[in-house]
Parts: structure tokens; sequence; C-alpha cells
């Protein structure tokens, strides 16, 4: 059977295929998870009007800090790797594969920009445009929870073992909620392809967040939880469990968790600005409009289509960036929840609340019709 | 079909080459200096006294019997959220009935306390 036919056309696309692959891997491994260690270290020192992060330098120069991204990659490269005595070898070096692999493989559905027309090609910024987007996230996103089990398990240490099944407990009850709160935005756009909610937001007024308040809320909640992070970071509280699941980690291999964390920070600002913000529009601006601006006629179509598409990405990745200070702003100001209140929150009150949720959407869009 | 996956699969090789290409690094490039009280889990200063392999508490047991059954709940809602507004009110009062249904299974493991936390 003829699967791949390589004709002009399908080799085109292959080639843009790596292309954005390229550009996703350079924002997320390149750009976003090394600075981000830098940022989390900084805006915690601004909060808490502390200096912080303004040591490493190089030859007297200190880049605000920015030098301590290198210095923390070639200390992670040439720390000793260990694996403590009695753990399971492989398990121990596998699963902090297991969870970087699916933190970076969700991106392949993730729109960073609309569809453009250069020189009479079609550009879609989507790696896989998948109908079934959403549902691969949330299964690629969950597999995640292997790794962090995993890992907690085959230390042969009670503070990871407590860690993983904590974790374990958290990822599996957001997951619930999660699932149930998007429900509302399929409703409303009838879609389950990230471009197309992405797309369907072109009105402002249209934008996810007008259409389902509650349900923004309610996801950037679990999904922090997912993630991990204060106030939901019971698996690797440090006052009761030393560091949870990755407490026998070192080197290389614990700054993987890391950059895990990390890049999924990326992953949930950019699921919340499809969803709820507009994805890469620009409000009260219309994608045909800039177009517009551009098309001068000594520059052609495709240029002012190109140009178009280098505004609609910078603006999604400013909405990213926006939702990533979100994210570490909560992160330093509130304190740790305790492990009954974080099981209580997912299941007595945003399990029911996302139901509510559902049918109010349900009635609000019959009635409208 | 298969071509949409093309993306997935050459993103997912990357990644892994990226990971794995990250485990050998560090477990060749750091310093090897074992000896055997470095060896020993961490705890605290002292030797493991138990084993982390005994029981543990049956909560954590129960959360995943119930994460499994409202979940598959989720997976019915997908479907039908995205078709929602080809099905019209049929569509919403069959799906009040369903989520009806469940929402006596939820109350029901919640009078029971098997949502409890002490």
């Amino acid at each position: 059977m003829d699967l791949f036919s390589f004709t002009d056309e399908f080799l085109i696309d292959l080639g843009l295929t790596l292309l954005k692959i390229g550009f996703i891997l350079a924002v997320t491994v390149g750009f976003f998870a090394p600075v981000l260690t830098w940022v989390e270290r900084k805006q915690s020192a601004i909060m808490q009007d502390r200096i912080g992060a303004n040591r490493a330098d190089i030859m007297g120069f200190t880049a605000l800090g920015l030098f301590h991204i290198i210095a923390d990659a070639l200390k992670m490269f040439a720390k000793e790797d260990f694996i403590p005595q009695g753990a399971n070898r492989l398990l121990h070096t596998l699963s902090p594969i297991i969870a970087l692999v699916p933190a970076l493989l969700t991106f392949a559905v993730v729109p960073f920009g609309g569809k453009y027309e250069l020189w009479g090609h079609q550009v879609n910024l989507v790696i896989s445009d998948l109908d079934v987007g959403l549902l691969f996230v949330f299964a690629i996103a969950s597999l995640a929870t292997y790794g962090y089990v995993v890992a907690g398990w085959s230390s042969n240490n009670n503070w990871s073992l407590l860690g993983s099944m904590r974790t374990a407990s958290q990822m599996i009850s957001y997951e619930v909620t999660m699932g149930l709160t998007i429900i509302g935005v399929l409703m409303v756009y009838g879609t389950m392809q990230l471009d197309e909610i992405g797309a369907a937001q072109e009105n402002f007024w249209r934008w996810g967040i007008f259409l389902q308040p509650v349900g923004f809320l309610m996801f950037l909640t679990a999904s922090i939880a997912e993630n991990k992070r204060i106030p939901f970071d019971n698996p690797e509280a440090e006052s009761e469990l030393v560091a949870g699941y990755f407490t026998e980690y070192s080197g290389l291999k614990f700054g993987m968790f890391f950059m895990a964390e990390f890049i999924e920070m990326v992953t949930i600002g950019a699921i919340v600005t499809i969803l709820f913000f507009g994805g890469w529009h620009i409000p009260f601006i219309e994608t045909q409009d800039i177009i517009d601006t551009f098309n001068f006629s000594w520059l052609g179509p495709s240029i002012a289509n190109l140009i178009t598409m280098g505004i609609q990405v910078g603006v999604f990745f400013a909405k990213v960036c926006f939702f990533i200070f979100i994210q570490m702003t909560i992160r330093w100001t509130l304190p740790r929840f305790r492990y009954d209140q974080i099981m209580k929150l997912g299941w007595k009150i945003l399990l029911p609340l996302s139901l509510v949720n559902i049918v109010v959407t349900g009635i609000v869009i019959m009635l409208l019709k | 079909m298969l071509e949409q996956y093309l993306g997935v699969a050459i993103l997912m090789a990357i990644s892994c080459a990226i990971a794995i290409g990250m485990v050998t690094a560090t477990t060749l490039l750091g310093p090897k200096r074992s000896f055997p009280d470095k060896d020993e889990p961490f705890e605290c200063g002292e030797s493991q006294i138990v084993s982390p392999y005994q029981r543990f508490s049956v909560k954590f047991y129960l959360v995943a019997v119930l994460f499994i059954l409202f979940d598959i709940e989720a997976v019915f809602l997908f479907p039908w959220a995205v078709l929602y507004q080809r099905l019209g009110w049929f569509g919403l009062i069959e799906m009040i009935v369903f989520l009806l249904i469940l929402g006596v299974g939820l109350m029901y493991v919640w009078v029971r306390g098997g949502l409890d936390w002490e």
C-alpha cells in the first residue's frame, strides 16, 4: 500500500513540518526552559525584596544574573549521577525520560499562529493538525504521571515513595477536573481541533474568557495542580518529604524533571491562551486588517502574509509569557495547601462545579439559539 | 490520515533523542566516586530503618478507582460536547439525565466518606 507518496507537495510539507518542529524545540528547550529557571529566581527575588541571582559573572559582567543559566547547565552536566543501593537501576534511569518526552510531545498539536498563504502554499502553524487535538494533549500529558510515579518507586527511598504516591493521586484527581472543565469550551466552539478553536476567537467578544469565565478559572487551577507547582506541590514538599519523588536524583537527571516542569508551564500558558484568550489574535484587530495594512503593491501579498505571521506568532508568545508570569506570581504568593485540602478542592468543589458548568453552558447555548 | 501523524512521530523521535542524550551525557560526564555509606538511600542521616515497599494507605487506591469512573464519564462527554450544537434540546436533556446518574454516584461516594482525607 502506498502510505506516503513522495511528490513535491509532500516534500514541501515535510520541510515545513521539520521547520516547525525546529522552531518549537528552539523555543521550548532552547529558550523557555533555561530562561524560566532564571525568571523563577529573579521574580522571587523581586517579590521578596532580595537582589537574587546575580553572582555568576563572565569577566565581571553579570547581565542581570542571566549567566546563571550557563552556570546551572555546566554544573548539572558535571555532577555525579547517583543511583542508591537497592534501587531499580533501569527504571531509575528511564523515569526522567518518561517525564520529559510527553512534556515536549504535547506541543505537536499546539498551534502558535493561524493559517497563512505564502507563495501559493498554505502554511498552518501547527506541527500536526490532528482532529483530536485536545484529546491528544490530555492523553500525552497524563503519560508523564508514569515518569513521576516510577521515579519515586524505583528509588528505594521512603520519601520518594510517599512523594510518588501523592503525585499519582493528585494528578489523576485533577485530570478528571481538567477534562470536565474543557467540555464547556468544546460545546461553545464545536471542535476539538486547537487551531479551529483559536481561529474562532478572531472577534474579541468571542474569546473563551467571556464565553467560559468559570471554565477558565477552573482550568487554570486544575492545570497548575496537574503541574504540581505551589500551592499544589505536596508531591515534592521540601519541608515534609525532603524533595519527594526526585530525592534520589542528581545531575542532569534531576534537571530533566525541572525542565519538564518548566516546559509544562509553557504548555499550560499556550493551551490557556488558545482556549480562553484568543490565541494569536489581537483584540479588535482582524487578521485581514493586518494583512491589508502591509499589503503594499511593491511588497506583494506573500510578504504581507509573512509579516502578519510574524506579528501573530509574537502576540501568541507574548500572551504565553503573560500566563507564565501569572503562574510564577501564584507560586511565590500562596503558601502550600494541605493534602486533604487539595483533594477536597479537586473532588468536592471543582468536580461538582464543572458538572454544573456543563449543564449551565448547555442551557445558555440552547436559549441563545 | 497517517500523514497527519508524521509530525507527531518526528517530534517524538527528536524529543526521545534529546532525553536519552541528556541521560547518557550525565551518566558519562560526571565523576564516579562511590563508597558503601554514600550509596545508601537518603534517610535524614540515618541508615534506612524500614523498607519503603510495604502496605500503604488505602485512600490512594480508592482515588484511583474513583478516577477510572469519572474519567470514563469525561470520555463519554467529549464526543457529545463537540456535536452538541447539532444535537439540540434532545442532546441536552439526554446528557442531563446521564450527569444526574453520575451525580447520584458522586453523592453516594461523598456521603459514605470516600472523598474524606481525615
